[in-house]
């Protein structure tokens, strides 16, 4: 950073951070400069997720990271949203790769899974050893969950599943799917089953051609008369509540990640801006500029801090759902709009992916989207105030 | 066998520096401060010593203000088994004052071995070693490239002008790390929480009955002057004539 001081100072934030939250940081910030970095770029040419350095994110301890027990760290939330953003900060690939390990796959099988199953799975899962994915979207079913269409039937003592699941984190490189279901006959319930890579009948295919996140594995879930043991059911995950309960959980992660991305943006638009001469001086001395630059360290600093407030509620017990709709919304709002104004202040250089803002930009359109769209949380926020469900 | 580490703190040497109203003084208020990168790998020499069975304890110090705890728990979180920070301003030490209250500490802890920066970042003295290697009368090695433990020696690959050059040590030794030791680990996040658990005892220069009687005094600092933006020359007679008629290099 060429400028006058660090953003974490402009943000002022560090005097509500815990020293051992700031040394997660220090810590998850030199892995990610020097491991991640390096390789991002080719990576996301490539479309692939840089599957070496998730050896590294398990040393680090960050799969897992704020779940307690089971091999995990146990750290607070406020620690582990902090990893979420200088993860992000490189790649919202990377920090997608951990949030879904940790805050959907990890964090169902904790709160939903039988001790048989959590034993099983968690801490191999923490030492990345094994790869989760969660499937609850659909090709059909989107914002609306509810309608899903893939179905489990009682087959004697087993469970058929059918279905399909679309959109999918590390769906390609998952050794464990968490899949949900609808429960055809009876009560029709929505449950949750873990479903192991090879299983027949089942089947994970990536999605071609996408522009962004490209870095990190998306496909799609497919199953096919998937014949599961009553032992391979989270016995406790029953009911849409389930579900929407993980992404409650995954989604304070991605609030507090895409911060970092945006932070990533400024820096390098305050670097370039002051480097970048026209006119015979650098465009950093442009009130333009330096307004575009005061507003995307304004929205970034409310988000940081927001963010932190949000993160001690969760510790507390009292983080509730409309609370992440309002953090996720806005940070993901904000960051699109700090990574396409850093876009516009690189000009022409900025559509290069060597110096990244187009890669957090196209990235964080799918931040965007997912975990519930903008428009959703607009709408869930929509119905606390006035009462009034508008979806 | 045990090995003591030295930790010692530094401002972040990317912040902006500036100095007090009588130039006595850095300011290092509002500055990042961090462990110093040599000890770093001090610390991390040590852990390794560790899991090859060779330590079995490590202690890692700090001679520093209340703020030092941070440092010493980043020590911790990389593995240190545990740590002591001897309260002291650190702006009334001199290396040798340094080196006289680690020479106490290490009577009182009786390490078998010291694993110690080849220097701190901040002002580069490279004495604390040399001069507590001194005291206490053992053997040194500086500049450490590589260490390994045998027979109740220590045999350090060194780091000279030229080349290398092996020293083969009798326990109690103090040995420097340099830059390529080896590479630190970052603390995990896992590492980080026990960190929180690790005993951290606290003590003070009295404590252990050293005077605090510096014998470098600090006249003055001066930042380096601001440098002057270049020129560009339109040929090579120019050039010859400006480092000859204004510069004077030739």
């Amino acid at each position: 950073m060429s400028g006058q001081v660090s953003i974490d100072e402009l943000i002022g934030w560090d005097s509500l951070l815990t020293d051992d939250e700031k040394e997660v940081r220090r810590s998850v910030r030199r892995f990610v400069d020097s491991q991640c970095m390096p390789r991002i770029t080719d990576a996301f040419e490539a479309g692939r997720f840089p599957e070496e350095v998730v050896a590294g994110i398990a040393d680090l301890g960050l799969l897992g990271a704020n779940l307690h027990g089971y091999g995990c760290a146990g750290v607070s939330s406020v620690a582990y949203g902090l990893a979420c953003h200088e993860l992000e900060a490189c790649d919202s690939g990377l920090r997608s790769f951990v949030s879904v390990q940790t805050s959907l796959a990890m964090y169902a099988i904790l709160t939903f899974g039988s001790e048989a199953q959590k034993q099983r799975w968690l801490p191999q899962m923490a030492a990345g050893k094994v790869i989760g994915c969660f499937g609850l979207t659909e090709p059909d079913h989107g914002s609306d969950p509810g309608s899903m269409a893939t179905y489990c039937v009682k087959d004697g003592d087993h469970w058929l599943l059918n279905g399909s699941k679309m959109w999918i984190t590390n769906a390609q490189s998952a050794d464990i799917s968490v899949v949900w279901a609808r429960e055809r006959g009876g009560a029709g319930r929505i449950l949750g089953f873990l479903v192991e890579k090879g299983t027949e009948g089942f089947e994970a295919v990536g999605i071609p051609h996408k522009l962004s996140m490209k870095a990190s594995f998306t496909g799609g879930l497919f199953l096919n008369d998937v014949r599961l043991p009553e032992s391979s059911r989270m016995p406790e995950g029953v009911g849409l509540k389930a579900p929407l309960m993980c992404l409650n959980n995954a989604r304070f992660g991605v609030a507090f990640g895409v911060v970092g991305a945006a932070r990533d943006c400024l820096e390098r638009a305050v670097a370039y801006s002051l480097e970048r001469k026209q006119f015979g001086v650098p465009l950093a001395s442009k009130q333009l500029i330096q307004a575009q630059l005061a507003e995307m360290l304004s929205d970034i600093a409310k988000a940081s801090v927001l963010s932190v407030h949000y993160g001690r509620l969760k510790d507390q017990g009292k983080l509730k759902p409309h609370h992440v709709s309002l953090l996720k919304r806005n940070n993901c709002k904000i960051a699109l709009d700090a990574a396409r104004t850093a876009r516009s202040i690189l000009g022409a250089n900025g559509i290069t992916t060597d110096h990244h803002v187009i890669r957090h930009a196209v990235n964080l359109e799918s931040t965007y989207t997912y975990e519930g769209t903008n428009e959703i949380h607009s709408l869930v926020l929509g119905e606390f105030l006035t009462g009034i469900k508008a979806y | 066998m045990k090995i003591l580490t030295t930790v010692r703190r530094v401002p972040d040497l990317d912040a902006r520096f500036s100095l007090n109203g009588d130039k006595t003084e850095i300011d290092t208020e509002a500055l990042d401060h961090k462990v110093n990168y040599f000890d770093e790998v001090a610390v991390e020499e040590a852990i390794r010593l560790k899991e090859k069975g060779v330590a079995d304890e490590i202690v890692s110090v700090c001679i520093g203000s209340g703020n030092a705890t941070k440092e010493l728990r980043t020590a911790l979180a990389m593995g240190a088994d545990r740590a002591i920070l001897v309260e002291a301003d650190e702006k009334t030490l001199d290396p040798y004052l340094v080196a006289a209250i680690l020479a106490k500490l290490v009577e009182k802890e009786q390490p078998d071995l010291i694993i110690m920066g080849k220097l701190g970042v901040d002002f580069e003295n490279t004495q604390v070693p040399q001069l507590l290697a001194g005291m206490l009368g053992w053997p040194q090695a500086t500049f450490a490239y590589s260490t390994e433990i045998c027979d109740s020696k220590v045999t350090v690959g060194r780091e000279v002008d030229g080349g290398t050059s092996t020293f083969r040590l009798p326990l109690p030794a103090i040995v420097t790390a340099d830059l390529r030791l080896n590479e630190p680990r970052f603390p995990s996040l896992p590492g980080i929480m026990k960190a929180k658990r690790k005993p951290l005892d606290t003590m003070t220069i009295e404590d252990l009955g050293v005077a605090l009687e510096p014998r470098v005094k600090t006249v003055r600092f001066e930042m380096p002057p601001e440098r002057e933006a270049g020129v560009i020359v339109a040929d090579v007679a120019e050039l010859i004539q400006k480092l000859r008629d204004e510069v004077k290099a030739i």
